[in-house]
């Protein structure tokens, strides 16, 4: 018994209607890295936020060391030595690392003692578990990577034995991934159990010791790594064989789509994150623009969008200019057939608040189709919607559900149905895939390589450098704004690697 | 799972939460009547007897509630497009201009329900004037409404102070108002409505602005969700962000919006110039402006929820001046205190029973409905 440190039995939840864990048992090994995979929305958010005490189950037992337990909440979760680290953070962004660290579980209403004792712990955490990162940085100057640490750190302060990580590499840079990867090896090394969700079964082949499989609600498997597959995981997952790879024939690139010159673009404090970048997109091509996150693909999709103001250069939209630096109109855009998945569904792509209908007519609310006059035609805006739901398998097939409600990928299944029904000329997309299970990223990517074949126009933003390679006609890479280098998808990860550090860009642009 | 409350039936969302809320704020409330030294059932039975007992009474409270469910309303729109309208109260106080222009021009020579349309027209209009230009700041320079709004409530009172000292009064009077409306502008009362339920109105100005102000609440209802600047102001008031990528012009839906927030400021002129006094008076809208955050509050910005948050606004106030009036030692700032309270437990306290009523429903969820009630 003393070799398990989980147990949960029977675990059964349900919202409303949706059946989210179905008698859900699961052991998990003391000193193992526990994978879970699973389709979108096949409740593995749901399990651990049960065992992390956000919801409580319907029924079923948690048992923690062989010990039953009640979870009623997180602070419970915390005591009995369960921490979670979120793949939406939760740190108070305007807080130092340290103050971070200590929220919460601050031990004397005195203030200075309890810092510099925290300090001190924090300083051998860090040591032990090599966790660099300067406790008096605020949470906001720093980047993702070292925010997820912060999260880590903040568990193991407040003495996690068992960790939970819910997509953590979702937001990662393959470097930073591979970073986190070393931290969970040695977080093992030291006896402490970790439980890891994820979506890309490359990861759980590198890192786990077992993995468990869900699918719709039902624990359907448990292997031990090293006797499965990559193939068998994602058929265990999906229930059908699922094709890893992308089949795509030649592309036939046709008339100049979207024609960039010497764009300029800054953020809000004024620093350039896009420097002077021209190329161009023809028909029938899908050209990817790879690059560690932050070097700038997100504002360059933003300035074509129409959603943020470039200080200099311009862009051609099927010939006719875009007034990327004055009053870019994003309605007028989608008008002249340029449709954009953002990078950011919650925030920009979504209104999560909504229901899932309302969502399906997000900018293009001014199409007399769904309009009686001044009045929304419901009717044919629900029956839209479901229409919808059925080409892309949205589930569960409700266009009256809170979007919040549905799984991550299942939101970007209504984003993408929502810009790709349209037929756009010209589609600009970002993270087609983040969070998306891989029975949804292989639909996804057949529906992109369509739209090429169909003769459109596809500008693809990803830090999937594996997604890239595998969609793209051509490869830009960027970097610190730059365009550093264009390749063929053949090159190899590690040339693209190289130019992505900026270590071949320097040498070429020298040159 | 953003969301760490669980999920409630819509029930338990919309009736048990606001029920459980007024209870408790009427317990506190309860306690404060005790520590001044009077029997709280007594003060409570003063309360609904003041505001209910009888036809006239009712009356006074649907009054009350009428003028409330404008301001309401009013705060509640300018609310779903992410805006803080705490101008009501100056859009409300000018709107009253429209309403006595009406009235000085045409009582005398045209029937009510000839004034009636214009001095609805007249209200809205003055009152949306005085939001665009908050608004307007808003979209154009950034300037925060609440910040604008509260100085043109200030600017409104200065203003109605010069109008009705110095202009609308008449010659050789001594009293801050307009002279008092002849027929065409004095407003019928809705006596036939409460003689339906067998009440007689007595002397309650309870009139035909409270059908207004429920058309009103219709009309709020069809433009929030049912148009398509209704979705705009949705998107806007849910994320700014998404409203951008979406191509909506933020600028001019603010304007818009604040415009349609302060003519419905406006439209409660029409209860207390036009329903009650027949004149306009200094002062006549008496903080309804600031009720009106709270009802909309209260009510989640919904129409359905509006309504019955002004009304019991209006019992609040019609059954308070009875309790002052019984209860000597009672005065009516007590009665500003319960409203305080009403307030601070229905609307920033909203969530305070919330996580008990969700684990009674996790306890005893299905399977026994009535017991998580009483988990709560
Ligand atoms: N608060 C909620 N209210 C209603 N339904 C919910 C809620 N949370 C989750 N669900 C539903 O429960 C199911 C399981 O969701 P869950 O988030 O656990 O999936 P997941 O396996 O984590 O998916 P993903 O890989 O996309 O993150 C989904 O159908 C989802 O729509
Ligand atoms: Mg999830």
């Amino acid at each position: 018994m003393s070799d398990i440190a989980i147990e949960l039995r029977g675990i059964d939840k349900s919202f409303g209607l949706v059946h989210a864990n179905k008698n859900i048992n699961l052991t998990v090994r003391k000193g193992t890295i526990h994978g879970i995979i699973g389709e979108n929305g096949a409740g593995k958010s749901t399990l651990m936020s049960i065992l992390y005490g956000f919801y409580q189950a319907d029924s079923g037992d948690i048992l923690v060391g062989g010990n039953r337990v009640t979870i009623k909440d997180p602070n419970a979760a915390i005591s009995s030595g369960i921490g979670m680290v979120h793949q939406h953070f939760m740190l108070v962004e305007n807080f130092t690392v340290l103050e971070n660290v200590m929220l919460g579980a601050e031990d004397s209403q005195i203030l200075n003692t309890s810092i510099s004792k925290a300090r001190v712990e924090l300083k051998r955490l860090e040591k032990e578990y090599a966790l660099e990162v300067n406790p008096d940085a605020l949470i906001e100057e720093l980047p993702v990577g070292l925010q997820q640490r912060v999260e880590i750190l903040k568990a193991l302060y407040r003495k996690a034995d068992i960790l939970i990580l819910d997509e953590p590499t979702g937001v990662l840079t393959p470097p930073e991934a591979d970073h986190l990867f070393r931290i969970l090896g040695q977080l093992k090394d030291q006896g402490k159990t970790i439980i890891f969700i994820t979506h890309k079964l490359r990861e759980i082949m590198a890192i786990t010791d077992e993995v468990s499989v869900m699918r719709r609600g039902e624990m359907v498997a448990t292997r031990k790594t090293k006797d499965t597959s990559v193939e068998e995981l994602a058929e265990l997952m999906v229930g059908r064989r699922v094709l890893l790879r992308v089949d795509k024939g030649e592309a036939n690139p046709g008339a100049v789509k979207l024609a960039v010159e010497n764009l300029t673009v800054r953020d809000s404090r004024g620093v350039t994150m896009v420097d002077n970048v021209s190329f161009t997109l023809r028909a029938g091509e899908i050209v990817g623009i790879a690059g560690v996150a932050g070097n700038g693909q997100s504002e360059l999709l933003e300035a074509i969008s129409g959603i943020r103001r470039a200080v200099s250069g311009t862009v051609l939209l099927n010939g006719k200019p875009i007034d990327v630096t004055g009053h870019a109109d994003p309605g007028d855009l989608r008008n002249r057939g340029l449709a954009h998945v953002p990078e950011d569904r919650h925030h920009v792509g979504l209104v999560l608040k909504f229901d899932e209908a309302e969502n399906g007519i997000l900018g293009y609310h001014n199409d007399k189709r769904y309009l009686n006059g001044v009045f929304l035609d419901t009717k044919a805006i629900q029956a839209d919607a479901e229409e919808k739901i059925r080409k892309y398998d949205i589930r569960p097939p409700n266009p009256r559900l809170k979007t919040a409600n549905f799984s991550g990928g299942n939101q970007q299944k209504i984003v993408l149905a929502r810009e790709m029904e349209r037929g756009p000329d010209v589609l600009i997309i970002g993270q087609p895939t983040r969070g998306v299970d891989v029975g949804a990223i292989e639909f996804i990517h057949k529906r992109i390589i369509e739209m090429r074949d169909q003769g459109k126009a596809v500008l693809l933003v990803s830090v999937e450098l594996d997604e890239i390679r595998a969609l793209s006609d051509r490869i830009i890479v960027m970097f610190a704004g730059r365009v550093v280098g264009e390749r063929e998808p053949d090159a190899t990860e590690g040339e693209l690697g190289l130019l992505m550090a900026g270590v071949e860009g320097r040498k070429e642009a020298a040159e | 799972m953003s969301n760490p409350y669980a999920k409630l039936p819509a029930w338990a969302e919309y009736g048990l939460i606001p029920l459980v809320n007024l209870v408790v704020a009427f317990l506190v409330a309860g306690l404060v009547v005790l520590l001044v030294g009077e029997n709280p059932l007594n003060a409570a039975y003063h309360m609904i007897n003041g505001a209910f007992g009888r036809g006239e009474y009712i009356g006074f409270t649907l009054y009350y509630a009428t003028t409330f469910i404008f301001t309401g309303l009013s705060v509640a729109v300018a609310f779903h497009a992410g805006l803080f309208n705490i101008g009501s109260e100056g859009q409300a106080y000018i709107g009253g201009i429209g309403v006595a222009l009406a009235c000085l021009w045409l009582d005398k020579t045209m029937p009510w329900f000839v004034v009636f349309p214009l001095a609805i027209v007249g209200s809205a209009a003055f009152g949306a004037l005085w939001a665009f230009l908050p608004g307007w700041l808003q979209a154009k320079r950034g300037s925060h409404v609440v910040i604008t709004t509260i100085m043109f409530n200030f600017i409104a009172s200065s203003l109605m102070v010069y109008l009705l000292t110095r202009v609308l009064k008449p010659l050789g009077s001594m009293a801050p108002q307009t002279r008092t409306f002849e027929a065409g502008g004095q407003l019928p009362k809705l006596d036939w409505l409460l003689s339906v339920f067998g009440l007689e109105v007595g002397n309650a100005p309870f009139n035909v602005s409270f059908l207004l102000a429920l058309l009103a609440a219709f009309g709020v209802w069809v433009l929030i969700w049912r148009t398509k600047l209704g979705y705009e102001m949705r998107t806007m008031g849910f994320s700014p962000s998404a409203a951008r990528y979406a191509g909506m012009k933020e600028a001019r839906i603010t304007v818009i919006v604040m415009m349609i927030s302060g003519g419905l400021a406006g439209l409660m002129a029409l209860n207390p110039i036009m329903g009650e006094q027949f004149r306009m008076q200094l002062d006549f809208v008496q903080g309804a402006g600031f009720v009106g955050i709270a009802v909309a509050l209260m009510g989640r910005s919904h129409p359905a929820g509006i309504i019955p948050a002004a009304i019991l606004f209006g019992m609040l106030y019609q059954g308070g001046a009875e309790i002052a009036f019984e209860m000597p030692s009672i005065s009516r700032d007590m009665i500003v205190i319960i409203q305080g309270l009403v307030i601070l437990f229905a609307g920033a306290l909203e969530n305070m029973f919330r996580p008990a009523i969700g684990r009674g429903f996790a306890t005893f969820g299905r399977r026994f409905p009535v017991a998580a009630e009483r988990g709560a």
